[in-house]
This record gives C-alpha cells, sequence and structure tokens, in this order.
C-alpha cells in the first residue's frame, strides 16, 4: 500500500511541476507562440461544447476503435501463429522488429493511394502501427510459455484451438497484456498521425488547420486533450499490466 | 545459409514476386503502384540524376543532429538521474507514460514557436529519443556490480572519473542499443515532421511527390528511406551482438 502512495505522490509532484514549467515556458515565450495553461484550460472547456469539438473528435474516436479492433484480432492472430511455431518465431522476430525501426509514416501516401482518402486509410495506418507491437509481445509470450504446460496439453490430446484457449493465452496473459496497452498507444498516435496529413476531419486535421488560421488557442487546447487522454488511459492500463504482473 | 536466414530471404522475395505479379495482371492498378522492378529501376534513375542530393543530405543532417542531441543529453541526464533517488522516482511517472503521448501532436505548436524551418523536425526527432537513452542509461547502470562502484571509491575517483572509467564502460552494450534507438527515432521524427509540414527534404519530397501523382519519384524515395533505416538498424544491431559475444552475455 505504502508503494501505491508513493506512487501517487510522485504522480502528482510530475504534474505540478510539469504545469509549472509550463507556466514559465508561457512567462518567457508570452502570448505570441503559447497560452498558460489556465487560458488553455478554460479555452478547453469552452470547446468541448461546441458541435466543431463533438464532430472530430466522434471521427476520431470512431476511426482509432475500429484500428484498435482490427489492430488486435490481427495482432493476436499473428503473435499466437508464429509463437507456436519455432522457426517461423525466430525468422519474423527479427523482421518485425525492423518493421517496427522503420518510419512508418513514408508508408502513409501508399495507403492513401491503395483506401482513397478518407475514414479506411486512417483506420488502416493505425492499424499497422497498432499490430506490430502486438505481435511481437504475444509472439515472445507465446514462446515463453513452459514446455511442461504445453505437453500437459499434448497428453490430454487438446485440438489447436482448445490449447489456445485453455493453456496458451491464460499462460501468456500478462505479456499480451503489455502488448495490447503499448498497441493501443500507439494505434492512436498512427491515427492521429494519419489525420495530420492530407485529411478533412478530426483531432489531427483540427490541428494542422489551426497553424494556418494562427489559431494558438486551438492548437494548444487540442494538444493538451490529446495529451491527456493518452496519458490517463495509459495509466490506467499500466496500472493493470502491473497487477497482472505481480499475480503471475 | 541457415534454415532462418533462408525462411527470411524466402518470406521476402515471395512478397516482392507477390506484388510484381498483382502489378503485372492489373489488380493493383499503375496509379497505386509501379511494378518493383519498375521501382528499382526508377530508384537507379533518381540516385543517378543526383536531383535530390540537397533533400537527402537535410534530411540526414537533421537526423545526425537530433541524434546526437538525444543521445549526449539522454546518456547524461540518465547517469545523473541515477544518483539522485528523489528525482528518478518523481519522473518515473513520466517515463512510463511517455511513449504513449502522441509527440508529434506537438508538431503544430513547435511550428508556430519556432517557425517552420529545421527547428521543429530536430525538436521532434530529439524529443522521441531523449526518453528512450535516459530510461536504457538508467537500466543499464542499475546492473553496475557493487563491486565495481567499490574498487572506483578505494581508487578514489571522483564522480565524473567513476561515471567516465567504470560505470558506463560497464554499460556499453545499454549504451548501444540506446544508441540503436535514438537513431531509429531521430528518424522517424525528422522524416515523419517532413512529411507532415516543411518545405524541403526526403519527407517534404515524398508528400509532393504524393500530391503530384509522381509515382516515379515516390516509390524509388520511400524504398531509400527504408534501405536507410533498415541498413542503419542492422549495422547497429551487429555491432551489438558482438559486442555482447565479446562480453559472453549470448
Amino acid at each position: 500500500m505504502g508503494d501505491r502512495r508513493r506512487g501517487l505522490r510522485n504522480t502528482l509532484v510530475l504534474i505540478v511541476g510539469l504545469l509549472l514549467a509550463w507556466e514559465l515556458a508561457y512567462l518567457v515565450v508570452g502570448d505570441v507562440a503559447l497560452r498558460s495553461p489556465w487560458q488553455t484550460i478554460r479555452f478547453t472547456v469552452a470547446f468541448v461544447q461546441t458541435d466543431l469539438f463533438w464532430e472530430n473528435v466522434t471521427n476520431t474516436l470512431g476511426a482509432f476503435g475500429l484500428a484498435l479492433v482490427i489492430a488486435v484480432l490481427l495482432g493476436l492472430a499473428i503473435g499466437f501463429l508464429l509463437g507456436m511455431h519455432r522457426l517461423s518465431a525466430d525468422a519474423m522476430e527479427p523482421m518485425l522488429v525492423a518493421l517496427y525501426s522503420i518510419p512508418k509514416i513514408t508508408l502513409y501516401p501508399i495507403i492513401l493511394l491503395a483506401f482513397g482518402l478518407g475514414m479506411s486509410a486512417k483506420v488502416a495506418f493505425g492499424a499497422i502501427h497498432g499490430i506490430i507491437p502486438i505481435a511481437l509481445f504475444t509472439l515472445s509470450a507465446v514462446r515463453g510459455v513452459r514446455p511442461i504446460l504445453l505437453k500437459t496439453g499434448r497428453v490430454l490430446k487438446l485440438p489447436p484451438m482448445a490449447m489456445v484457449r485453455t493453456i496458451l493465452f491464460p499462460a501468456a496473459v500478462p505479456e499480451i497484456f503489455t502488448g495490447l496497452r503499448v498497441g493501443f498507444s500507439l494505434t492512436l498516435i498512427g491515427t492521429v498521425l494519419g489525420e495530420m496529413f492530407a485529411a478533412q476531419h478530426g483531432l489531427g486535421y483540427l490541428l494542422m488547420n489551426a497553424i494556418g488560421l494562427y489559431n494558438i488557442d486551438m492548437i494548444m487546447s487540442v494538444t493538451f486533450l490529446l495529451v491527456v487522454f493518452a496519458s490517463a488511459v495509459n495509466g490506467v492500463l499500466l496500472a493493470m499490466d502491473r497487477r497482472l504482473h505481480f499475480r503471475a | 545459409m541457415s534454415r532462418v536466414r533462408l525462411y527470411q530471404v524466402g518470406i521476402v522475395a515471395g512478397f516482392v514476386a507477390l506484388l510484381e505479379v498483382l502489378c503485372l495482371t492489373g489488380v493493383i492498378d499503375k496509379i497505386t503502384m509501379q511494378p518493383p522492378h519498375r521501382i528499382v529501376i526508377d530508384f537507379f534513375r533518381l540516385m543517378a540524376s543526383g536531383r535530390l542530393n540537397t533533400e537527402i543530405a537535410k534530411s540526414m543532417g537533421n537526423v545526425l543532429l537530433a541524434f546526437v542531441l538525444a543521445y549526449v543529453i539522454g546518456v547524461v541526464v540518465g547517469t545523473l538521474l541515477h544518483s539522485y533517488r528523489m528525482a528518478r522516482d518523481t519522473l518515473d511517472p513520466l517515463f512510463a507514460t511517455y511513449y504513449a503521448i502522441p509527440i508529434f501532436a506537438f508538431y503544430p505548436l513547435f511550428i508556430v514557436m519556432f517557425g517552420l524551418g529545421d527547428g521543429p523536425q530536430v525538436l521532434i526527432g530529439f524529443l522521441l529519443g531523449v526518453v528512450a537513452v535516459i530510461v536504457t542509461t538508467l537500466n543499464g547502470l542499475d546492473r553496475v556490480p557493487q563491486v565495481l562502484r567499490k574498487t572506483a571509491q578505494i581508487a578514489k575517483l571522483g564522480p565524473l572519473q567513476t561515471a567516465m572509467r567504470v560505470t558506463l564502460p560497464f554499460c556499453a552494450p545499454y549504451l548501444l542499443s540506446a544508441a540503436k534507438l535514438a537513431l531509429a527515432y531521430a528518424f522517424i521524427g525528422v522524416i515523419g515532421s517532413e512529411f507532415i509540414m516543411a518545405r524541403s527534404g526526403m519527407g517534404y519530397e515524398i508528400g509532393y511527390a504524393y500530391t503530384n501523382f509522381d509515382n516515379a519519384t515516390m516509390y524509388p524515395l520511400i524504398l531509400l528511406i527504408l534501405l536507410l533505416s533498415i541498413v542503419m538498424n542492422s549495422a547497429l544491431s551487429y555491432w551489438e551482438k558482438v559486442l555482447l559475444t565479446r562480453r559472453g552475455l549470448r
């Protein structure tokens, strides 16, 4: 319990520190390019009550949700298939790592050409970002399952699907969850990134549009919302993640 | 050739062959994608013409700058944080959440603050990489055996000398994987920002070629970026492996 309280205190100190640093930066830079935390929060409160906000946020969240579903399903499928086959796992893992480290944004024009401008390109781009980490974590989790468990399954003559459901999945859950957490973040990043290039809707589009209009309030507010959303969800997932690992 | 290597070559060759067939039979139309052999021909033509040399040099210069900044600052901050427990504990939640935050979302803000130039691009590359370097350095320093620290104390080494001569050399494999991360992130940050909004650079040229349906420039450039990032990544991975083998860790 003491550990948890210390974590909470650290988080609070950190948030206060970041707000102070922000305020300080505002005092140095001034109104030309920044807004203070207080101004940003006030603008955000007004902004979330507008139709403009809801239109774009539902658009982004819709694309993100769909991308996440695809990323989770495909990532798990790829991870399980490769993880259960030694040679495939050894061969594909370094290739997936290499794919993970390339600037995927340069592939976006290809996706745009393939899917056309709009929702499906955004979903595809977000999903691509999420699939690889989920597949990588699942792969190493499945490969790391203790051989004795697999032998037990074989002795019981379990068919492949039952093997996955009753042995592999429960044994690999903590690490798979870590993969899902990373996949969640990266899918969000991918979706927003896609919106920042050649989109007509969504939070990413609002951000890029605001540069042209020199609407600093809007830039600060959307960035603030994205950061708060991403860190809040990640915080919750991280807590669940640690609990799962602790239990295992 | 090992079985694993054979498998990998087979996958890549199969994928390229599939693309070639799909393009030639018209399943993937010409406006979407050129057949792979065409991309390779265009690639050599583009490289030989030297038309994009200044753009490539500019992007790579910015990548290098972002990498050096992220790496040097990251290692220094990591080393300092390691000896200040309080500061490290306080920053821990930030490190845990950092890579969930879409750093690219800060790009518009940086453009407004610093103008549309190299500054915001390098800053994004730096920000993406620096925390990975800090965390990896801390990880490495955590693994320095107590006996080495005591030896340094007996030899009456100051904090700087201890870091330079004892603890950081011990962490060399970690520092190398930090370099790998910083380089990959610098590349993603710079090319990505150029792609979103810029006036020059490889990322910008890809975006420009896309808007003009100039597939003869776009695909070779994408190929170039993929090749560059894979070559850099494998070179550092190879070095890492050599280092680990020499220490008997692999």
